[in-house]
C-alpha cells in the first residue's frame, strides 16, 4: 500500500494543503467556546448588550472563515484523490499492458478487471476521507489530553490510560478485520467469475439448460460472499460500542477523581466541568476516527491487493537491437532459425516442445501440421516472442529474437492468432491495428488479399461499418479474414496465420493462401493447420507429434518417408490413398 | 426535467424499500434500538451534570451522590454500547441480505434476458452493474442506515430536551435549522446527475478495460500497448474529471450544513444570553442549551453526508434495478408444451429473420427434415449458417414464418424441452470454470463414472485427460485458458457424447482437431448420429458426403439442396466448392 502513495506525488500540494486547511478549520472551531466563554463571563457578568452582539459577529466572522478554509479543503482532497486514482489506474493498465502471455495465463483476467475498477475506487474513498479527516482527528484527541494537563496534572493521567486503550481497542480492530476484508474481495472476485462466464457462455449454458444450476451456483457464490460480510461487519460493528464503554468509564472515574481533587480543594467545580468537557470531546473525535478506520482498512486491503499486481514483474527482459535483417550479408542467412529449442510453460509438468531445430529462408511458407497439443503454436509463439524458449535458442536474421525490441519485433511480424478477435469501433479503426497511418488503398489491399473485401462491401458503410465488442456481429469466418487483412496491413517480412482459416470454407482458404504468395514483399510465411490442403504446397513441412519433430521437408519428401505425415493426409485425402493402392496394385 | 429524474429516484427508493420488507423486523429493531441509543446517549450528559452540582467546592462534595451518580452511568454506558452493537448487527444483517438478494434477483434476469440483450452489450457493463454497482449501493445503504436513524433519533431527542428547558429559543434553533435541509438539498440535487455521469463513465472504462486486458494477447501481438493506453487515458481523464466534481461538489454538503450549525449556535447565543441578561434564563440552563444546539446541529451534518452517500448508492440501485427491469426473453405460453420423445422431424416454413430490421438476413427458407435424416449446411462464410443454429436453439426469434418440431412450433413448447433435444458443439469452445469432470457430465450431473469415461473415450478427449496431471479432477481456469482449442473441442464434444440427444447441431465443431483425431472423432459421431436428426455446419466437404441432405447456402438463402451426387453432377456453387478443395492452390 505504501509505495501506491508515490502515485500522489504530482499532487503534493494539494496532499498538503488539504489537511492543513482542514486543521485551520479545526482551530477555528476550538476557538468558537472561547468567545461563548467570553460571552457568558465578560457580557453577560456586566450586562453588556453590544458586547454580547459584537461576540456574536465574531462568530458568525469565524464561520465564514472555517466555512471558506473547509470547502479549500474538500476541494484540494478531492482533487488529490481522483488526481491519484487517475495516475493510479493509468500505472496499473500501463503495467498489466506490459505482462507477457506468461503473466496473463496465470494471473487470469477477472481478478485484473476487479484490481482496476472496484478496488481502485476503494482506495480513492480512502485517501480523500484520510485528507480530510485523519489529521483532524487526532489532533482533537491529543489537543483535548494537552489542555487537560493545562487545568490539572493529577486528572490528566486518566487521559493517559485511557487513549492508549482506544488505541489498542480501535487498531485491534482494524489489524483482526483487514484479512477480513481481503476474504470479502476474493469472494467478489468469486461472484465476478460466474456472472462473467454466464455472459460469456450464455448460449451454452441455455443449450444445456444449466439456467438452474447456474443460478443455484451463482447463489452459493454470494452467499459465501454474504456471510464473509456480514462476519466482517460484526467485529467492525464492535469498534463504537467498545470506544463509548472505555470514554464513559474514564468520565466515571474522572468524576471520582475530580470530586476528591475539589474536596481537598485542588480543583474547582468550573475545572472539573472542562474536564468532563475535553473527555466527552474525544468521545466524538473518535467515533469520527473508527468510521474513517473501517474505510481506510478496506481502502488499505484493497491498496495492497493492487500493490501486488504492480509486484508482479513481466518475466521477460527487453532487448535493444533494432529491426535489420539482412544487412549484413544477405541471403546467406536464414531468416529464423530454430536451434534445439525446447519451451516448458510455466507450472507445466513436461515440455511442450522439445529439441526443435529447423530453417526458413526469406520468402519460404512454411506449414506446420500436426496432432492437437503437439505444440504447433508453440512453435509460432516463439518466433514474436510471446515466450521466451527454455532451451536452445531461437534466431532471426542469426540474432537471437532476445535480442531484439519486442515492439519492433512485433512490428515486423504479422501474426494471426487461433482466436480471431476484432475490438469496437469500426472496420477501418481495427484493420489499422496493423498499420496506425495506412492509407484508404492499403487498407483495401489487405481486404482484397484476405477475401474480405466481398463481405465487407456488403456491410452498410463498409469500412465506417460498426463491429461490436469482440466482433460479435460478425461470423466466425468473417471475423478470421478481418484479422488476417489487420495483420496483412503493416505489409509484415514474417506473417504467422496460426490456424486461422479453420472457419474458412475450403475455395476461400485456397484463394486466401494464393493471394499471400502473390504478395508483394513477398514475406517468409508461416501456416499452422489441420488440413493438409492448407500446407501441401509449402516450401517446407514441418510435422509435429506431441512436442517433436516428426519430419520436415517436401510435401512429396514427407509423403515418403514420414509416416504420422502419411497418416494425417490420407485420412483426409482417402480418394489418394485408393489411387495409391490402386497404382501399388497395377504395378 | 429535474422533476422527472427526482421521481425516478423516488420509484428507486420505492423499489429499494420494497427488497426491504422481508427484513422489515430488523428495520423495526434497528429503529428502537436507535432511540434507546441516543435517549442514554442524551441521558449521560444530564447524569454528569447532576454529578459535578454535587462537587461544589473545597469540603463541600457529597459523595454519596457522586458515587450513585457514578453507578448510573456505568449503567446507561452499558446499556448504551450494548443497543448500539446489536443495532449494528441488525443493520449489518438488513442491508446485506437485501444486496444478496438484489444480485440474486440481476443474476435470475441475466439468466432470462434475450441473447440479442447479451450480445449487444458489453460483458464489462453488465458485470459491473452486477459487482462494484451492488457493492457501492450497499455501501451507500449501510452507511445510510447506521447514520439516518442515530441522526434522526438525535434530533428528536435533543428537540424534547430542548423544549423542556425552554420553549422560545428552541423555536429560534428550530427556525434556522431548516437552512440546512434547504442547502444540503439543493446541493444533493445538482450532484446527482454528477454521479450518474461518473457511473457511466466508469462503467465505459470497465467496458474498455475488458476488451483489452481480455485480449491482452492482439495487443501485444500488434504492439498496440501506446494507442491502447492513450485511449484509456483519454476516459481516465474524463473520469477524473467528472469525479472531481461529483465527490468536490458533493462533499460541500458538509461544510455548509456545518456553517448552518455555526449560526444556529450564534442565534442562540445571542438570544440566550438577551434573556439571561433580562432573566428569563440561568447561566446554567445556557450552557445546557448551548451544548444541547450543538447535540442537535450535529446530525445534520452526518445526514447531509448520509444524503449524498445514499445519492450515490441511488444512482448506482438504478444502474442495477434497469439492468433487473430488462425486458426478458418472450416468457413461455402458459400451456407451453415439453416436447418429449422427439422423434426429430424439424420443418422450418417460410422463415425469415435479421438481426437488424433493415438488413434481411433470411428469407423465406423452407426445409423439411425428417427424423434421423443428417443435413449438411454448406457455403461460403458468413452465408447465414451460424444464424440458422440460433433459429434452431431458439436463442433469437424468428421474424416471420415458423419452426417446427415433430410439428409442434417451437415458440409454443418449453424452451427447456426444445433445448434438451438438441446436442450442440459450438464453434467456439466454452468451457466453465471447474473441474474436467464437471464439464462433461454438464448435461447429465448424475451420470456415472463409467458412463463418463466412455463418452470421453467416444469423443478421444480420455487419451489427453488421462496425461493430465490431475486427470478428470483438473481444474480448469476461465475460459479453459490452460487447454488447447482443440482440446477444449474434444471436451465440447464429450459433453454431447455423453447426452445422446435425439437432435445435433455440429457448428464446424471439428475444425481445430487435427484430422487424425479427427476420422476417430467422425466414426464416434456417425455412431451418435444414426437414428438422430443432425445438423452440420462443416467446411470439409469429405465429411458431409455422407449426409442425406446438403443444403448450400449464400446470402442467407438456400440455393442448393440435395445429395452430394446430385449436386455435383447439377454443376453448380456446390461443384465449384467441392472442387476448389482440391484445386492447385
Amino acid at each position: 500500500m505504501k509505495s501506491l502513495l508515490t502515485y500522489l506525488k504530482h499532487y503534493k500540494r494539494e496532499t498538503i494543503l488539504a489537511p492543513l486547511f482542514k486543521l485551520l478549520e479545526a482551530s477555528f472551531e476550538l476557538l468558537v467556546p472561547l468567545v461563548m466563554a467570553a460571552v457568558i463571563d465578560t457580557g453577560i457578568a456586566n450586562q453588556d448588550k453590544p458586547y454580547i452582539i459584537r461576540m456574536c459577529l465574531v462568530l458568525v466572522t469565524l464561520g465564514i472563515v472555517g466555512l471558506v478554509c473547509s470547502i479549500t479543503a474538500q476541494f484540494f482532497a478531492a482533487k488529490a484523490a481522483t488526481g491519484f486514482s487517475t495516475e493510479l489506474r493509468h500505472a496499473l493498465f500501463a503495467h498489466i499492458q506490459s505482462f507477457t502471455f506468461t503473466e496473463m495465463d496465470t494471473i487470469g483476467t477477472s481478478t485484473l478487471i476487479t484490481r482496476m475498477t472496484s478496488d481502485v475506487n476503494q482506495v480513492q474513498s480512502g485517501i480523500n476521507l484520510v485528507l480530510r479527516l485523519f489529521l483532524r482527528s487526532p489532533f482533537i484527541v491529543f489537543g483535548a489530553m494537552l489542555m487537560a494537563f493545562t487545568v490539572d496534572m493529577q486528572a490528566a493521567l486518566v487521559f493517559v490510560v485511557t487513549i492508549p486503550i482506544l488505541s489498542v481497542v480501535v487498531f485491534g480492530v482494524m489489524l483482526i478485520t483487514m484479512p477480513l476484508y481481503r476474504k470479502v474481495q476474493a469472494n467478489l472476485d468469486g461472484v465476478l467469475l460466474v456472472t462473467r462466464e454466464n455472459l460469456t457462455g450464455a448460449r451454452v449454458i441455455r443449450a444445456f439448460n444449466k439456467e438452474e444450476e447456474e443460478k443455484e451456483r451463482f447463489e452459493k457464490a454470494n452467499q459465501l460472499l454474504t456471510d464473509a460480510q456480514k462476519f466482517v461487519g460484526r467485529i467492525s460493528g464492535l469498534m463504537n460500542p467498545l470506544t463509548y464503554l472505555i470514554v464513559n468509564g474514564a468520565m466515571i472515574v474522572l468524576i471520582y477523581v475530580g470530586a476528591l481533587r475539589v474536596d481537598t480543594g485542588v480543583l474547582t467545580q468550573g475545572e472539573v466541568v472542562a474536564l468532563l468537557n475535553y473527555m466527552s470531546q474525544i468521545l466524538v473525535e473518535l467515533v469520527k476516527l473508527a468510521n474513517l478506520i473501517i474505510t481506510v482498512t478496506k481502502a488499505i486491503a484493497c491498496g495492497n491487493r493492487i500493490q501486488k499486481v504492480l509486484e508482479e514483474k513481466p518475466s521477460m527482459k527487453e532487448g535493444d537491437l533494432s529491426w535489420n535483417p539482412g544487412a549484413e550479408s544477405g541471403k546467406e542467412i536464414p531468416m529464423i532459425e530454430f536451434e534445439h529449442v525446447s519451451l516448458t510453460y510455466k507450472g507445466a509438468g513436461a515440455e511442450s516442445l522439445s529439441d526443435i531445430t529447423f530453417q526458413a529462408k526469406r520468402g519460404e511458407t512454411i506449414g506446420i501440421i500436426g496432432g492437437t497439443g503437439s505444440g504447433k503454436s508453440s512453435v509460432v509463439n516463439l518466433i514474436p516472442r510471446f515466450y521466451d524458449a527454455t532451451k536452445g535458442e531461437v534466431r532471426i536474421a542469426g540474432k537471437n529474437v532476445k535480442e531484439y525490441r519486442r515492439g519492433e519485433l512485433r512490428d515486423h511480424i504479422g501474426v494471426v492468432l487461433q482466436k480471431a478477435v476484432l475490438f469496437k469501433g469500426s472496420i477501418a479503426d481495427n484493420l489499422r491495428w496493423g498499420k496506425e497511418d495506412a492509407c484508404e488503398r492499403e487498407l483495401e489491399e489487405a481486404l482484397m488479399v484476405s477475401q474480405a473485401k466481398e463481405f465487407v462491401d456488403a456491410k452498410e458503410g463498409r469500412m465506417k461499418f460498426q463491429v461490436e465488442q469482440g466482433g460479435r456481429n460478425l461470423s466466425g469466418g468473417q471475423k478470421q479474414r478481418l484479422t488476417i487483412a489487420r495483420a496483412l496491413v503493416k505489409k509484415p517480412e514474417i506473417l504467422i496465420l496460426d490456424d486461422s482459416a479453420s472457419a474458412l470454407d475450403f475455395a476461400t482458404d485456397a484463394r486466401l493462401r494464393k493471394a499471400i504468395r502473390e504478395m508483394e514483399g513477398s514475406p517468409t510465411v508461416f501456416i499452422v493447420s489441420q488440413r493438409a490442403s492448407s500446407i501441401q504446397y509449402a516450401d517446407q513441412i514441418l510435422v509435429l507429434d506431441d512436442g517433436e519433430m516428426a519430419g520436415i521437408g517436401t510435401h512429396a519428401e514427407l509423403l515418403e518417408n514420414c509416416p504420422t505425415y502419411q497418416e494425417i493426409y490420407y485420412s483426409q485425402f482417402p480418394e489418394k490413398m485408393k489411387e495409391k493402392e490402386a497404382a501399388g496394385n497395377g504395378r | 426535467m429535474a422533476d422527472k429524474r427526482s421521481k425516478k429516484q423516488r420509484e428507486t427508493l420505492k423499489k429499494v424499500f420494497q427488497r426491504l420488507g422481508k427484513y422489515r423486523i430488523f428495520l423495526v429493531f434497528s429503529i428502537l434500538l436507535a432511540a434507546v441509543t441516543v435517549a442514554l446517549t442524551l441521558y449521560v450528559p444530564k447524569l454528569t451534570g447532576n454529578a459535578v452540582d454535587y462537587i461544589i467546592a473545597k469540603g463541600l462534595v457529597d459523595f454519596s451522590g457522586v458515587f450513585r451518580i457514578m453507578l448510573q452511568i456505568g449503567a446507561c454506558s452499558l446499556a448504551t454500547a450494548l443497543a448500539q452493537w446489536i443495532m449494528n448487527i441488525c443493520n449489518n444483517k438488513m442491508t446485506y441480505q437485501v444486496v444478496q438478494d438484489i444480485r440474486n434477483e440481476a443474476f435470475r434476469k441475466i439468466e432470462i434476458l434475450p441473447l440479442k440483450y447479451i450480445d449487444g452489450h458489453p460483458y464489462g457493463e453488465i458485470v459491473s452493474r452486477v459487482v462494484s454497482d451492488v457493492d457501492q449501493f450497499a455501501d451507500g445503504l449501510l452507511m445510510g442506515f447506521t447514520q439516518l436513524f442515530t441522526g434522526v433519533a438525535t434530533i428528536i431527542g435533543t428537540f424534547g430536551f430542548m423544549l423542556s428547558v425552554n420553549v422560545s429559543i428552541t423555536f429560534v434553533v428550530v427556525l434556522i435549522t431548516p437552512i440546512s435541509f434547504f442547502v444540503a438539498g439543493f446541493i444533493a440535487k445538482r450532484t446527482f446527475a454528477m454521479f450518474r455521469i461518473q457511473s457511466e463513465t466508469r462503467g465505459e472504462q470497465t467496458g474498455l478495460i475488458d476488451e483489452m486486458i481480455g485480449n491482452q494477447k492482439v495487443v501485444q501481438a500488434f504492439d498496440r500497448q501506446e494507442e491502447v493506453l492513450e485511449r484509456f487515458d483519454e476516459i481516465n481523464t474524463r473520469l477524473r474529471d467528472c469525479s472531481l466534481k461529483a465527490i468536490f461538489f458533493s462533499s460541500i454538503t458538509n461544510p455548509a450544513t456545518r456553517f448552518v450549525n455555526s449560526l444556529v449556535y450564534t442565534g442562540v447565543g445571542i438570544f440566550g444570553a438577551l434573556a439571561v441578561v433580562r432573566g428569563a434564563l440561568s447561566v446554567g440552563q445556557l450552557s445546557c442549551f448551548l451544548s444541547y444546539a450543538n447535540q442537535y446541529t450535529k446530525p445534520f451534518n452526518e445526514i447531509s453526508g448520509v444524503v449524498t452517500e445514499l445519492q450515490n448508492a441511488i444512482a448506482c440501485a438504478q444502474r442495477i434495478f434497469d439492468l433487473i427491469e430488462e425486458e426478458p426473453q418472450i416468457p413461455e405460453p402458459e400451456n407451453a408444451l415439453c416436447l418429449t420423445d422427439i422423434r426429430g422431424n424439424v420443418d422450418l416454413k417460410e422463415v425469415s429473420f435479421s438481426y437488424a430490421p433493415k438488413q434481411r438476413l433470411i428469407e423465406d427458407l423452407n426445409l423439411d427434415v425428417k427424423p434421423g435424416q443428417r443435413v449438411a449446411i454448406v457455403g461460403p462464410t458468413g452465408c447465414g449458417k451460424t444464424t440458422l443454429i440460433n433459429l434452431l436453439m431458439r436463442f433469437y426469434d424468428v421474424c416471420g414464418g415458423k419452426i417446427l418440431v415433430d410439428g409442434c412450433d417451437i415458440r409454443e413448447a418449453t424452451r427447456r424441452s426444445l433445448r434438451a433435444g438438441y446436442g450442440m458443439v459450438l464453434q467456439e469452445t466454452w468451457l466453465k470454470t471447474g473441474t474436467i469432470r464437471d464439464n462433461i457430465v454438464m448435461g447429465k450431473p448424475d451420470a456415472s463414472e463409467e458412463e463418463m469415461i466412455e463418452a470421453a473415450k467416444a469423443s478421444h478427449a480420455h487419451s489427453f485427460i488421462k496425461r493430465l496431471p490431475k486427470g478428470y479432477d483438473t481444474w480448469i481456469t476461465e475460459d479453459g485458458g490452460n487447454l488447447s482449442q482443440g482440446q477444449k473441442q474434444l471436451l465440447c464434444i464429450a459433453r454431447v457424447m455423453l447426452l445422446r440427444p435425439p437432435m445435433l447441431i455440429l457448428d464446424e465443431a471439428t475444425s481445430s482437431i487435427d484430422t487424425r483425431t479427427e476420422v476417430k472423432i467422425q466414426e464416434a459421431f456417425s455412431r451418435l448420429m444414426e437414428g438422430r436428426t443432425s445438423f452440420i455446419v462443416a467446411h470439409r466437404l469429405s465429411t458431409i458426403k455422407e449426409a442425406d441432405m446438403i443444403l448450400v447456402m449464400k446470402d442467407g438463402k438456400i440455393i442448393e439442396q440435395g445429395n452430394h451426387e446430385t449436386l455435383l453432377q447439377k454443376g453448380g456453387f456446390y461443384k465449384d466448392l467441392y472442387e476448389s478443395q482440391f484445386a492447385l492452390s
